[in-house]
């Protein structure tokens, strides 16, 4: 198909947000270009994310940048892309389900790159020939990814000078080769002139107050800081490795280290330790680690040591697929321990939540002396969004600890809360054992079923006692259907249920926070006037569906709709699926 | 390491717990527990300045039968848990301890890494050649044809060698002790104390109940005759040849202890905010 030369210019649909795909093999440079286009928009004034896929490889493979822009706030995909641009083909064929477009979808491909694969071509979306690489290769020391970037850039409706903008605020080679890469975005600019199609943003509103630029990492990152945490230890893995490699210099900023463990036997253990000796720390880790750190989580539990572990989660089981997106990690954080095990398990239910929910759970392991596991993942971690700045969220807990010499200092005393002080190492007259054996409240091993009982009830307790306020969950609308969901797929429930609420269907929105311990009184009382609910998660074992059915009482008869990663739950499959189910 | 200043000195007493050991009658690892207590009293460290890490096994009951604090994990974690500590509290005095099975089998990997990475750490082993806490199966360092109910006949499989392996994965302090000699025992372990970077003491450590033949070593333990060294390839070689019953300080490096990304604040938490602003 060739582009239609004629001069009629369609009329430009107006749209409240646009998608941009821009893909091609790995190293072709789509990752920048899609950084770039993102930061330009939130320099144009707009909200936006950037989601990031590619295949196994680390060079040559597949990659794509998923980029949706909007007047609001936006924090997951949308049903189509209105642009996919491809720098070249080369298995870009892979991404056909990651990338859905539409009869009114613009393709822009390279005039020397061959057709564009039926795959997409099949939607019977237009397309555009353009000469990234030979329009590159004309001006020296520019690159094809620039040429891209002003395509996209000016059918996103971003000007030239916003687009040379951003590249010169990011620039670090030459300036000859600044100049060439310019002039590589305008002649990109000029290009997409004749690219018709495109649907455009109304008039943006100016931003009340700077916005930031963060991926769900660097805000897990941030957040964790915030908490409190000045000690990491940490084993590399996709794709929690960025919130490391963010943590690494900001911790040494503040005072704090980060440690590269060798395995995450050892990443579990070291915080253990640290957090033992006093100061708040942190790993990261997706699927695999987290299955090698749980008997160091049983640890925590048992000695009653804080820590918290964030799982970026990816697609699983074993090794699975390492940068895409799933939740199936639910079932292992919630129930993956030895024994009876109390753990607190949270999880962000957005981009920009990524930040706060880390800190309140530094903060509750702190105040409960537990482990927290946060459940993100590679959707909310590896993506990069255009946010307002969160708020400041005042404390929410801070550590026990036992004073000098404190009389008849027991460490586990069974105290009513449950919640006992905890000496620190260096503490006169107060020293004692930590110990993942059971013990008396002494801290000496004990095999006794009274000590057993005791201890288990006190761990128990400490967890269930505790008030944990508003923000177990987002709970949003009205009616007497509610969608329960939890994690990055709240964004496209959140969408849904907003286009189900334009078709007269009211249902109600419960993103959980706070998935362990289970709240049942807030949860009634949520769920209140509800009648039927729909369980809505990434991952092909109904896992949130059936630890709810396990843990609350549910209303009606409560539906699933769950399906495994990498594909992400579309807003408006989702629509259609509340509609259907409320309409019966 | 804070040496104590207007107190009265301290001694092995101020050490020692009153909680009774689980060992059984004759184990070395009774020796070993009263060798630390000596060589903390000989490095004047007040005992809530101390902390004793451990995994799990009979010798990695030792903590509890001390004054200091201690730490008590999962089996073959020890290392992990004193580095995560001694890194984000410099401070403290931090001894590891634990047995054979611990140290070299499911916790082999963190022994090499610990020795690679020199944090400021004192590990001893209390190495009896077998696993006590579970009734008698053979560990890294059992002789290949010692019969076991698990591997009857014996594993067939060589003896692993901690202290090469310490020394070519870049411990900065290798000594071999004998429990039998408690004194020499304590010299040598407030020497590791005392020595910068990660300092490795393996402690012969009989087992009375599954090794009683191991009540020969008194009579196979001697002094090394030479003084310790500053050379791996010289101590590597001594250490590949010597009958495995020389005892002393083996090797004592000048490898730089590990230095963690740390110190003064330089920023508040809110100017890291600068660099996600637009």
């Amino acid at each position: 198909m060739h582009a239609r030369t004629s001069s009629r210019r369609q009329a430009q649909r107006a749209a409240a947000s646009i998608s941009i795909a821009l893909a091609g093999s790995g190293g072709s440079g789509v990752m920048t270009a899609g950084t770039l286009l993102l930061n330009a928009a939130a320099k144009a004034g707009l909200y936006g994310l950037m989601v990031r896929t590619s295949g196994p490889q680390i060079r040559g493979g597949e990659a794509a940048a998923l980029v949706r822009l909007g007047e609001a706030p936006t924090h997951g995909l949308d049903d189509r892309f209105d642009l996919l641009l491809a720098i070249d083909w080369q298995n870009v064929h892979r991404f056909a389900d990651e990338i859905p477009l539409a009869a009114t979808s613009v393709i822009v491909g390279d005039s020397d790159g061959g057709d564009a694969p039926d795959v997409f071509r099949g939607s019977g979306a237009r397309y555009f020939p353009v000469p990234f690489k030979k329009t590159a290769k004309g001006i020296a020391g520019s690159w094809a990814n620039m040429v891209a970037l002003g395509v996209a850039g000016a059918l996103a409706g971003i000007s030239a000078d916003v687009l040379t903008g951003v590249l010169r605020d990011t620039w670090k080679r030459s300036a000859d080769a600044l100049e060439a890469n310019f002039a590589a975005i305008r002649a990109g600019v000029a290009a997409a002139a004749a690219i018709e199609g495109m649907p455009s943003l109304a008039a943006r509103r100016k931003a009340a107050s700077r916005r930031w630029f963060i991926s769900g990492n660097e805000a897990a990152g941030y957040g964790a800081i915030r908490g409190g945490v000045r000690f990491v230890a940490a084993y590399p893995i996709t794709p929690a490795t960025e919130m490391l490699e963010w943590m690494a210099p900001a911790l040494a900023r503040v005072g704090g280290t980060l440690l590269q463990a060798e395995d995450e036997l050892a990443s579990i253990n070291m915080i253990i330790g640290a957090s033992y000796g006093g100061v708040p720390s942190l790993t990261a880790t997706a699927g695999p680690g987290l299955a090698l750190m749980i008997e160091g989580i049983g640890l925590a539990v048992g000695a009653e040591v804080p820590v918290v572990v964030v799982d970026v989660m990816r697609g699983g089981p074993s090794t699975g697929i390492p940068a895409k997106s799933e939740q199936s990690d639910l079932a292992l954080a919630v129930n993956g321990l030895s024994g009876d095990a109390p753990r607190l398990v949270l999880a962000p239910t957005s981009i920009a939540d990524c930040l706060a929910t880390t800190q309140w759970a530094v903060e509750l392991a702190e105040a409960l002396q537990a482990p927290a596991i946060v459940l993100s993942d590679q959707f909310m971690g590896q993506s990069r969004a255009i946010i307002d700045r969160p708020a400041d969220v005042a404390c929410l807990g801070k550590r026990l600890t036992a004073a000098a010499s404190a009389a008849d200092y027991k460490r586990y005393r069974d105290t009513e809360s449950g919640i006992s002080p905890m000496a620190i190492p260096g503490t006169p007259g107060v020293a004692y054992t930590a110990d993942g054996l059971e013990h008396t409240e002494a801290g000496i091993p004990s095999s006794q079923s009274r000590d057993h009982a005791t201890q288990l009830d006190k761990r128990l307790r400490k967890l269930a006692r505790h008030d944990y306020g508003r923000f177990w969950a987002d709970i949003e609308g009205d009616g007497d259907g509610a969608v329960i969901t939890f994690g990055s797929t709240t964004a496209a429930v959140r969408e849904a249920v907003a286009r189900a609420a334009d078709a007269g269907v009211g249902v109600q929105l419960i993103a959980l926070r706070l998935l362990a311990p289970a709240q049942p009184e807030r949860f009634a009382a949520a769920l209140d006037g509800v009648t039927q609910v729909l369980v809505v998660e990434q991952n092909h074992g109904a896992q949130l569906y059936r630890y709810l059915r396990s843990m609350y009482d549910l209303p009606g008869k409560p539906q699933s709709l769950h399906r495994p990663g990498p594909l992400p739950l579309r807003p408006g499959e989702l629509a259609d699926a509340i509609l259907a189910w409320r309409r019966g | 390491m804070k040496e104590a200043a207007a107190r009265a000195p301290l001694t092995a007493q101020n050490y020692k717990s009153g909680y009774k050991p689980i060992w059984c009658p004759g184990c070395g690892d009774y020796s070993v527990l009263s060798s630390v207590t000596k060589a903390l009293a000989m490095v004047q460290v007040p005992p809530e300045d101390v902390v004793v890490v451990s995994g799990i096994g009979c010798s990695s009951r030792i903590p509890a039968y001390t004054t200091c604090y201690g730490f008590h994990g999962v089996h073959g974690r020890a290392l992990a848990a004193a580095t995560g500590l001694k890194v984000a509290r410099p401070d403290l005095t931090v001894l590891v301890a634990g047995g054979d099975g611990d140290g070299y089998s499911i916790g082999g990997n963190h022994f090499l890494h610990a020795c690679r990475r020199n944090v400021d750490l004192t590990y001893i082993v209390m190495d009896n050649h077998v696993y006590g806490m579970t009734k008698g199966q053979p560990s890294p360092t059992t002789e290949p044809d010692w019969d076991s109910k698990l591997s009857p006949g014996g594993t067939g499989v060589r003896s692993f060698h901690p202290l090469v392996i310490a020394l070519a994965s870049g411990a900065n302090f290798v000594a071999r002790a004998f429990s039998g000699d408690p004194n020499g025992t304590a010299a040598i372990i407030a020497q590791a104390i005392r020595h910068p970077g990660f300092s490795f003491v393996e402690v012969l450590s009989p087992c009375v109940t599954f090794r009683p033949d191991q009540r020969e070593w008194k009579e196979m333990a001697h002094p090394a005759p030479v003084t310790a060294t500053d050379d791996p390839a010289r101590a590597a070689r001594r250490i590949m040849t010597d009958d495995g019953f020389n005892i002393g300080v083996l090797y004592a490096g000048k490898r730089k202890p590990y230095a963690a990304v740390t110190g003064k604040p330089r920023a508040t938490v809110a100017d890291l905010e600068a660099e996600f602003e637009q």
